[in-house]
């Protein structure tokens, strides 16, 4: 089973400072990290190669320091990792991303590819299908379990707002996961020394035969036109007393009764 | 204190601390009320690639060309103990039933035990102690009969750690009762060999989380190939060298105990009011305090000189060995005292973690030599010493 999981360079929510001015994220100062999402589609590939044996190889697309993010699955435990970065890239949108993602799926070869749900910065959660388009494959989205999987097929389960469903696809097949999927590993000790050594190869978009007409800025049908965070809207505060526990609950019982939250 | 930890000796800090922060922490209580193995733990190290530190490449281990590996497998004790000296233990045990294998075994017996070991999917024990022989080991009663090509071991050790949950044991027992210590050898014994069975398991003050179990053998028959190093006699050599090599585990055990307690301790202090102030502006907390900084960073500088002078080839070292178990001991002792008076009457009850450290570091001042023994054995080196000087 050859696994490609991919993976995105995402700010480090942990370690980020917010502008008091303006409210937005000062996105120089942040240090930067794996899509936690990606995190479980890494573990999952990780479990599913035990199962079956094969290669699990994470891809990237994105700036040359996106090798230290890489370096984290290496430490996790999957054989390989490759960087796409290439200057005609700047820029793209999901369906420009999405293509450069499926030329280096192709160039690799594949039995399954994984996505996480989302990224937590971009948040459209369009890449993993829009790969799958590409790539002309089934695409299950949402992923929760992996019930049953041999060579040609799989069975998963699907959270959906309302319960599950339970889909059946033929392989090669390419999942986004949930993090309900499983518990991501620490980084082993062998992980982090191979990690250390580890030279993330790193491929241009002609090394992927990626057309650069399809990608970079120029070729982005989506822009962004503005973003900005919503004005922050401040309720009215109360501050509750009393002498004791029993009194300051007293009080708020008979406030939040007052404002009718209880009848 | 910077003490220039190479890349490898830092990684393994951050792997064990993850491991102590992330998945020890939130379990070490319940572990330590019920009284039950953690083996899911045991499984996070054997994930993270803890189990082998000691171990050599060539056996699936991670100590390096030219190394012991015991400063590695001290960070690692080290880091561990911090959250909790119980769950460590099955660890820093595991090695103490290694060594007489490292230390003495054959080639054969080494490819075939220590790789299991290495990569956490067995632990070790070591057997040594009986009811009637503690510092006195060499009145053991365990004997081993050799009959064919079998070895028939009959006797019974006591207090025996990582007892029952462990696959691989190196027991000692006496081949030939008149030849005194050298007659005296080692066997490693697999769990599940006819006529070795498991006794009551001990209800202990402190680590708790730790299996302490005795070892009955009636008649039991052990290949001849599993007798270590395939030469009988050698016995109470390999046990004294295991002890040498083992010690500063337990002392990197004691040192994390106390590091771990001298953290809570701050972090109390700072928090804890009384008189209208936080009990850290009173002069005599803060010289507690400071005197435990001190002592745990004096027990930590001796560790890790001790073991990296053994890893470095030392030869004669059972001195340093002796030194850095007693003086560590101690400290650990001292200090998670000190830390439980510094929370008071909180300190007192479960609901903290300083009343745990303060069971859990006894221990390290009675096994692997009692405190007393660590001192004998240092002074007879020194009077030796100074006598061969003298000529
Ligand atoms: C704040 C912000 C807003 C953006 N808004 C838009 C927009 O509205 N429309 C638009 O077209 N573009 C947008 N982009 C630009 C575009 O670069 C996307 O970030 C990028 O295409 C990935 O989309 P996403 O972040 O939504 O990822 P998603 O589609 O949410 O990511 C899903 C999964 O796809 C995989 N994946 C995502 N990116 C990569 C990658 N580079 N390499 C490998 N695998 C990857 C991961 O497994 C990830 O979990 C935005 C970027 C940012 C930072
Ligand atoms: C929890 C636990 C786990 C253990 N795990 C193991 C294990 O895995 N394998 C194993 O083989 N053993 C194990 N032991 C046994 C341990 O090593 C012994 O308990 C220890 O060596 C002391 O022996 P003893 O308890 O018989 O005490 P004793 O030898 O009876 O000592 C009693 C007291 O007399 C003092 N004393 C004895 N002799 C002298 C002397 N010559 N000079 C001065 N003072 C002296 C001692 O210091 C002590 O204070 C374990 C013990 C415990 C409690």
């Amino acid at each position: 089973m050859d696994i490609v999981v991919c993976v995105k360079q995402v700010p480090d929510t942990t370690d980020i400072k917010v502008d008091p001015e303006t409210g937005t994220l000062k996105r120089e100062t942040a240090g930067t990290t794996m899509n936690p999402f990606d995190m479980y589609a890494v573990e999952e590939g990780l479990r599913l190669k035990e199962k079956l044996g094969g290669k699990v190889t994470v891809v990237t697309m994105g700036p040359p320091m996106a090798k230290e993010m890489l370096k984290i699955a290496i430490a996790m435990g999957v054989d390989e990792a490759v960087l796409l970065s290439d200057r005609a890239l700047a820029g793209s949108d999901t369906w420009a991303t999405s293509y450069a993602v499926a030329q280096m799926c192709k160039k690799l070869g594949y039995n399954m590819i994984l996505f996480g749900k989302q990224a937590i910065d971009g948040d459209t959660a369009q890449v993993g299908p829009s790969v799958a388009e590409y790539l002309d494959i089934p695409c299950v989205t949402w992923v929760k379990k992996v019930r049953e999987v041999s060579e040609t097929e799989i069975t998963v389960e699907r959270m959906m707002e309302d319960g599950v469903d339970v889909v059946k696809a033929t392989l090669p097949v390419a999942l986004t996961v949930v993090k309900e999927i499983n518990e991501p590993r620490l980084e082993s000790l062998k992980g982090k020394m191979r990690a250390k050594k580890y030279e993330v190869p790193t491929w241009s978009l002609a090394d992927v035969n990626g057309d650069p007409a399809m990608v970079g800025l120029k070729n982005s049908p989506t822009r962004v036109a503005k973003s900005w965070s919503p004005e922050r809207k401040f309720g009215k505060a109360e501050m509750i007393d009393g002498a004791d526990a029993a009194e300051k609950a007293d009080k708020v019982f008979n406030r939040v009764k007052d404002l009718g939250f209880i009848k | 204190m910077n003490y220039f930890f190479t890349d490898e000796e830092q990684m393994i800090i951050e792997t064990s601390r993850e491991i102590a922060q992330k998945k020890i922490k939130p379990v070490r209580e319940h572990y330590d009320a019920e009284g039950i193995f953690p083996w899911d733990m045991v499984k996070e190290m054997a994930n993270a690639g803890l189990c082998g530190l000691y171990i050599p490449e060539e056996y699936g281990g991670m100590s390096p060309k030219g190394s012991k590996g015991i400063m590695q497998l001290v960070l690692a004790t080290e880091e561990m103990s911090k959250v909790c000296g119980g769950i460590a233990l099955s660890n820093a045990a595991s090695a103490l039933g290694t060594f007489p294998i490292l230390l003495g075994a054959t080639e054969a017996q080494k490819k075939k035990y220590l790789p299991d070991v290495a990569s956490g999917k067995k632990l070790a024990a070591f057997g040594l102690t009986e009811a009637g022989a503690g510092s006195d080991a060499g009145a053991m009663r365990t004997t081993a009969v050799k009959k064919g090509n079998k070895y028939i071991l009959n006797g019974t050790k006591q207090w025996i750690t990582n007892g029952f949950e462990a696959e691989t044991y190196t027991v000692f027992a006496m081949t030939d009762k008149s030849k005194g210590a050298r007659g005296c050898s080692c066997f490693i014994v697999e769990k599940g060999t006819p006529g070795f069975t498991f006794g009551k398991k001990e209800n202990k003050m402190g680590i708790r989380a730790s299996a302490t179990t005795e070892l009955i053998f009636q008649d039991c028959e052990v290949p001849e190939e599993n007798l270590v190093g395939g030469k009988e006699g050698t016995g109470f050599i390999i046990a004294v060298g295991t002890l040498n090599h083992s010690r500063p585990g337990v002392a990197a055990q004691a040192l994390g105990i106390a590091a771990g307690a001298l953290d809570e301790s701050l972090a109390y202090a700072r928090q804890r009011e009384q008189f209208g102030q936080k009990i850290s502006g009173f002069q005599a907390v803060q010289h507690m305090l400071a005197i435990m900084a001190v002592e745990v960073e004096a027990a930590r500088s001796l560790v890790y000189a001790v073991s990296r002078s053994v890893d470095a080839g030392a030869t004669d070292f059972a001195k340093d060995s002796a030194f850095c178990k007693y003086y560590a001991s101690e400290v650990a002792m001292k200090v998670t005292t000190n830390a439980v008076q510094i929370f008071g009457g909180y300190g007192y009850m479960k609901e903290y973690p300083v009343e745990k450290m303060m069971r859990d570091a006894k221990i390290t001042q009675i096994y692997e030599g009692t405190s007393q023994i660590q001192l004998n054995e240092i002074a007879a080196k020194l009077i030796k010493e100074s006598a061969q000087k003298k000529k």
